[in-house]
């Protein structure tokens, strides 16, 4: 067990969350709540593959699995957008349908070989910094340097510009937006298909670059409902969800890397010898995410962690105020 | 019926609307309608609810299209799609819920929607702008506050501000006093003539004919959709005169209240506390009495638990602590049901959703409180013909207009709705009763009604709780009026039989922005500012 190890793989796994967490903030400060991150994920990661062993070339695999899981976001913006429908119910199927789309279209997949990865590689100077040199700059994913860079640019964009101020206005007041001229209902589609086109790039980051490979539904292993937890505990904020996604990844490798040696800190280590303890520990993270889910589910709780005012709420046109 | 007054032909009109016809479904809303607006006045356009005037002005504000008619601004034929394209124009509508984003600053909502700037939002030096524009209207406003943290008045200036920043010459204000309270009226209308002053237009959608004649320069009224009065001087007008413009026949403003004679203590509420929905508390140790025989009146601005008073009180709502005494017996403890059954009447707030069933018959809601007892109940079942029997007793004495008794009472008119509450709940003849709100949305002829019922009640010895917002109605119904501020009691005033004096209203509108009664009298009215 190494910390720096764990921290440099728990970067490299969080960003899988990163990008899921930030793609569904957007579509949530618009306004929507999209269930349906785990089935876009899988639709994501399946085509990214396929898609690379078919062609060669990894980049056409992640622009094919952003364009897929942002095409299936679009059945739920018809759906909640334009027909007025459940959010939750929607999402919850689109979950489904994504999954069952990607388990048959990726049918034999997972034996059809290895494919060429996304590059890694390390940053001169920067990966010379001690301590967090390595952990973040050697022998990263080219994924993960996007990373750094689109969190920043994320919440940049979200508080500080024109488009970003649209963006949170619709989410909070659609009725005053609309009433000064801006199309509630072409932002809300907008982000919606941002937000499909950010998870299916966390799911061709899964399958290209941090767990290469098809391994049908446990190829996302349930990342995407810890994405739409980590938005809660996020705040709704990109550089949140960005710690969170990173202490997520790390702590999915502790977890893996704690049951291996005999002695742990002078003792024997019980996670060896008692094998269920590590069961346990690899249902952590999906208990937080339902902790999450059923504190965020309550009106008053969303109110005191800033969720966006109209999350959840269809706009129709005529109900003014209220 | 209409009354023009020839205009002289100087100043060029800021707005000019002419034959003006919009339909809705089963509705003329405005039918050849002409209006006229002044270059920096104040003009107030009087109408009852649903006689058209948020209509016209929402064709005027973009949101609507006109069937037919013209409208022009400053001379020029103008039409609009859409409310971006209205305000281009110059032209600015202020509703009656604010179009603010709570959780953004006022600069931020300023901005909202408009081109410049294109990306980058720099807030430091739109704050300056901002502050720039509202100090020229006296407009204080703190441009990087957020909008949650600012008073209902305060968020009224930011609409205003949105307004002016993007150069509006045109204002049209939707009720803009219906939730202020009277200090804050006052400094809303000093706003708008210092803007009228500045050559501002500006267009005072109201019910209530008391600001309308302390306000507006000039006045013009819709009744049914059809303009009764275009651009009168507002100086020249009695308010009897515009009542009768706006319902159509004589209004009779002093009601007949005579001496109050009250008895003994029916209801008391002795420091009781209550949680609103949310769970936040909303009574914190409120107490009063109402005796037989007398109108005990609660006043407050909106949402400083009012609605949670009614709840408690009715058994709708668990009280945390203190209790509640209705004739000796504590209510604290118990459901509606022991309330009924105990002589109680409620006139709730919300009339589609908790004083009626929309859905049922007028039939059904007349019987909602008697279906236990006989005649209505026989041996566990409905005698049908009784409760028809009844509801046709009651439509003639209450003069419910409808055709028949079997009509879902969803299909019913605002005025109409409300006698059928009243009907059920008086007709038991109630020892105490509890109004919320009982003419919210009522026009000048079905308020008159209303209140003529209540008086009815107090003389038949009954105890009546009328919880309100509008001043003027419980100061004319009151024996004694009970301030409620952010769930505490700041006083009790009695009101004589005369009519109320100015120093009164100040020192109940202190009360209501959360100054306790010994406080006034120690410092003096006035000293307040």
């Amino acid at each position: 067990m190494d910390l720096i190890i764990i921290l440099q793989a728990g970067v490299a796994t969080g960003t899988v969350l990163l990008f899921a967490t930030i793609g569904e903030i957007f579509a949530e400060r618009s306004g929507v709540l999209n269930l349906g991150v785990e089935g876009m994920m899988l639709i994501g990661a399946m085509t990214a593959f396929s898609v690379t062993i078919k062609t060669g070339n990894p980049w056409l695999g992640v622009f094919m699995a952003m364009l897929a899981a942002g095409l299936l976001s679009q059945a739920h913006a018809f759906i909640t957008i334009t027909l007025h429908a459940d959010q939750v119910v929607s999402g919850l199927a689109l979950t489904f349908l994504g999954a069952g789309i990607s388990l048959v279209l990726g049918e034999g997949l997972s034996k059809a070989g290895t494919v060429s990865l996304l590059p890694n590689f390390s940053i001169p100077l920067l990966s010379q910094i001690p301590f967090i040199g390595p952990i973040l700059f050697t022998k990263q994913s080219i994924l993960v340097y996007f990373g750094y860079l689109l969190t920043p640019l994320a919440w940049y964009y979200i508080n500080h510009t024109r488009p970003g101020l649209n963006l949170r206005s619709v989410g909070e007041y659609p009725a005053a937006a609309d009433s000064l001229g801006i199309n509630v209902f072409r932002l809300r589609y907008f982000y919606v298909f941002l937000g499909g086109l950010l998870v299916g790039l966390a799911g061709a980051t899964i399958s290209l670059a941090v767990s290469p490979g098809w391994f049908s539904e446990l190829t996302t292993a349930g990342q995407g409902w810890i994405a739409v937890g980590l938005v809660i505990f996020a705040q709704w904020d990109p550089l949140r969800a960005m710690l969170g996604s990173y202490a997520f990844g790390a702590l999915r490798r502790l977890i893996l890397d704690i049951q291996g040696p005999t002695v742990l800190f002078g003792f024997d280590n019980p996670f060896y010898y008692n094998p269920y303890w590590g069961f346990f520990l690899q249902m952590l993270p999906y208990a937080f995410t339902v902790i999450v889910l059923v504190i965020g589910s309550r009106e008053a709780m969303r109110k005191r962690l800033g969720a966006p005012a109209a999350l959840g709420e269809p706009y129709i046109r005529g109900e003014r105020g209220k | 019926m209409t009354q023009t007054i020839p205009i002289s032909s100087e100043p060029p009109l800021a707005v000019e609307m002419r034959g003006i016809v919009k339909k809705f479904p089963g509705v003329l809303a405005n039918d050849h309608v002409d209006f006229e607006l002044r270059s920096g006045e104040i003009h107030a356009l009087l109408g009852e609810n649903g006689a058209g005037k948020s209509t016209l002005m929402n064709v005027l504000a973009g949101l609507y299209r006109q069937e037919a008619g013209v409208i022009k601004v400053k001379g020029k034929p103008v039409e609009f799609h859409s409310p971006r394209d209205a305000i281009k124009a110059g032209i600015g509508m202020i509703h009656q819920h604010f179009m603010l984003v709570p959780s953004q600053t006022v600069t931020e909502n300023v901005l909202l929607g408009l081109d410049n700037p294109r990306f980058f939002m720099r807030l430091p030096q739109y704050d300056a702008k901002v502050t720039e524009v509202g100090e020229r209207f006296g407009l204080k406003v703190d441009p990087r506050a957020k909008i949650w943290q600012l008073s209902v008045g305060e968020q009224q200036r930011v609409e205003l501000l949105k307004m002016l920043y993007r150069g509006a010459d045109v204002l049209i204000m939707d009720e803009p006093t219906a939730v202020l309270a009277p200090q804050e009226i006052e400094g809303l209308f000093e706003i708008l003539r210092s803007m009228a002053a500045q050559g501002k237009s500006i267009i005072f959608i109201s019910h209530k004919l008391q600001e309308v004649t302390a306000i507006a320069d000039r006045v013009s009224v819709l009744r049914r959709g059809v303009a009764t009065a275009l651009g009168v001087p507002a100086k020249g007008v009695t308010r009897q005169e515009l009542a009768r413009l706006m319902v159509g026949r004589d209004v009779v403003f002093s009601l007949d209240k005579k001496p109050g004679n009250p008895g003994d203590v029916v209801l008391e509420v002795k420091d009781v506390y209550a949680d609103n929905d949310k769970g936040l508390p909303a009574l914190r140790g409120f107490s009063l009495n109402v005796r037989a025989g007398e109108i005990v009146g609660v006043a407050g601005v909106a949402g400083n638990g009012q609605s949670e008073l009614a709840q408690v009180i009715t058994c709708l709502r668990k009280c945390r602590k203190g209790q509640i005494l209705l004739n000796g017996k504590d209510l604290s403890a118990q459901n509606a049901l022991f309330g009924i059954q105990h002589g109680m009447a409620y006139i709730p707030e919300d009339r589609n959703r908790v004083g009626s069933a929309p859905n049922l018959s007028v039939t059904d809601n007349v019987i909602m409180k008697k279906y236990r007892q006989p005649p209505i109940s026989r041996a566990g079942l409905l005698d049908m013909n009784a409760a028809t029997k009844l509801a046709n007793e009651l439509k003639e004495a209450y003069e419910i207009i409808v055709p028949h008794v079997s009509t879902p009472v969803r299909l019913l008119s605002g005025g109409n709705l409300q006698r059928v509450i009243l009907a059920r709940e008086i007709s038991g003849l109630p020892s105490f009763m509890v109004a919320v709100q009982p003419t919210r949305g009522l026009d000048v002829g079905a308020i008159e009604g209303v209140h003529r019922l209540l008086l009815a009640q107090r003389e038949a010895g009954a105890a009546v709780l009328l919880i309100s917002e509008e001043l003027e109605e419980l100061l004319s119904l009151s024996d004694r009026v009970y301030v409620i501020y952010e769930g505490k009691s700041m006083g009790e005033v009695k009101i004589g039989s005369a009519e109320p004096d100015e120093s009164l209203i100040e020192t109940i509108g202190l009360m209501m922005t959360g100054s306790p009664l010994e406080k006034i009298h120690k410092e003096g009215v006035g000293a307040h500012g």
